[in-house]
């Protein structure tokens, strides 16, 4: 890590931003579970959000160094994660969004989203890991091949929650199904193809979102079934973050989450 | 020059000073045990040890390979390099029938097969009873899916009655 506290300017190849993409959806999805550390509605569930927390923390760190490596001018996973700024953050709308009531910069939402964001994320992690195991690329293929284990971890731990809100009492089955009205618009990014797609299937990298929509769908559908929930209807919305345009919420967290860094630079534990 | 024999009879004391390591937060565990170190290799440069991580996250990685290093240069087989292996991941299944044991000595329910367990549905309200680490009773609950460590769910006994933690088959 060098004792700079600049932002640094990557240059963003296609496979650069295919890995950053799922690097920075884990790491922004991983700071947002952590937000709930002490916060949890049960202390068990505490212990799941952060232990879920890490694990993602794990996967991002590995892709983020792995990103470094293929980006070319030396740059580490550190300097990835703390002095890139917002624009050239790729993750996924959905996971900066506000996911606590009590988020300190918004009005977030509440647990119901929490359960639902994790179990479509974990859902939709678990779908591009299994596929990422056969990448052409084979520290990609390994560090899935580890990764796919804790999303399949994730996701059974979701769904239980799921299906234990969704069927459970009347108010915590209209919250569910208002979490699921909120959050489904921004589920239309999971699934969406460009050319870093394009490119990416066609060089056997990994694969192209749109590619991912039926075996997530096989996923998420008898579990929302199962939980009573109905689908949303389909909207024309598709949010803009893995293009590096994001909504009003990365901003604040990035300052959070940079502050460290940006004003001890190079500081360690 | 080093001789085949005597870099064999280095490594056998690199493997002895290896289960001497012990995992920081499963303290009866030694790297051995738990099936993470992948390769010893003693020549004239020293020795290298190749350590496949368990859990992405798992902050005990860098303490282990740290404990590594130690261990193996107290022992005289510095100087000692490490290295990381990720693939294929490290899976419970790794995990040697002594470590098992030890595991359930130390009151940890051992983990299960992992094998197969990809095909298993997303919902699992009720995982099987596991038997009580203490009393050997079938009759056991999960109290949580996650627990002090990323490798560790929490169950309880409903018939001894004491809470016991699981590690988790991945």
């Amino acid at each position: 890590m060098t004792s700079t506290s600049e932002s640094i300017r990557l240059n963003l190849t296609p496979p650069v931003r295919y890995v950053l993409r799922i690097a920075d959806s884990c790491l922004i999805h991983a700071q947002r579970l952590a937000e709930w550390c002490g916060h949890g509605p049960v202390l068990e569930e505490d212990i799941a959000l952060t232990n879920m927390a890490l694990d993602l923390i794990g996967q991002a760190r590995s892709l983020l160094t792995h990103a470094a490596r293929l980006e070319g001018q030396g740059f580490d996973e550190d300097q990835l994660a703390f002095l890139r700024d917002e624009r050239n953050y790729l993750n996924l709308t959905l996971v900066e969004q506000p996911m606590r009531r009590s988020s300190a910069h918004a009005p977030g939402g509440d647990f119901a989203d929490t359960v639902l964001r994790n179990f479509l994320l974990a859902s939709w992690l678990k779908s591009i890991w299994s596929r990422l195991i056969s990448s052409s690329d084979t520290e990609l293929a390994a560090i899935a091949g580890k990764a796919v284990k804790e999303a399949r971890y994730h996701q059974q731990h979701a769904a239980d929650w799921v299906v234990r809100l969704g069927d459970g009492t009347e108010e915590s089955a209209r919250r569910m199904q208002a979490a699921l009205t909120r959050i489904w618009p921004y589920t239309n990014e999971l699934f969406v193809r460009d050319g870093v797609d394009a490119e990416a299937e066609k060089s056997g990298l990994g694969p192209a979102r749109d590619g991912l929509r039926e075996d997530w769908l096989g996923q998420v559908q008898p579990v929302l079934a199962q939980a009573c929930l109905t689908l949303p209807a389909a909207t024309p919305f598709v949010s803009t973050g893995t293009l590096g345009r994001h909504s009003e919420h990365l901003g604040f967290m990035l300052a959070e989450m940079q502050s460290l860094q940006r004003q001890h630079p190079g500081g360690r534990w | 020059m080093t001789g085949g024999a005597e870099v064999n009879t280095r490594e056998q004391a690199a493997w002895a000073a290896l289960a001497t390591v012990l995992d920081p937060e499963v303290p009866v565990l030694s790297v051995c045990d738990l099936g993470i170190v992948r390769e010893v290799v003693c020549d004239a440069a020293g020795t290298q040890v190749v350590l496949t991580p368990t859990y992405s996250g798992c902050p005990a990685t860098e303490v282990i390979a740290d404990s590594v290093r130690v261990a193996l240069v107290a022992a005289g087989l510095g100087p000692v390099t490490v290295s990381h292996r990720l693939a294929p991941a490290w899976t419970t299944d790794w995990i040697s029938e002594l470590g098992r044991e030890r595991l359930l000595a130390y009151g940890i329910a051992p983990p299960g097969q992992a094998c197969g367990s990809e095909l298993s549905s997303p919902i699992r309200l009720r995982p099987r009873n596991l038997p009580c680490p203490r009393c050997g009773s079938l009759q056991t609950e999960r109290l949580s899916a996650f627990g002090s460590t990323a490798c560790k769910a929490l169950h309880r006994c409903l018939e001894c009655r004491e809470p016991f933690e699981h590690f988790k088959p991945i």
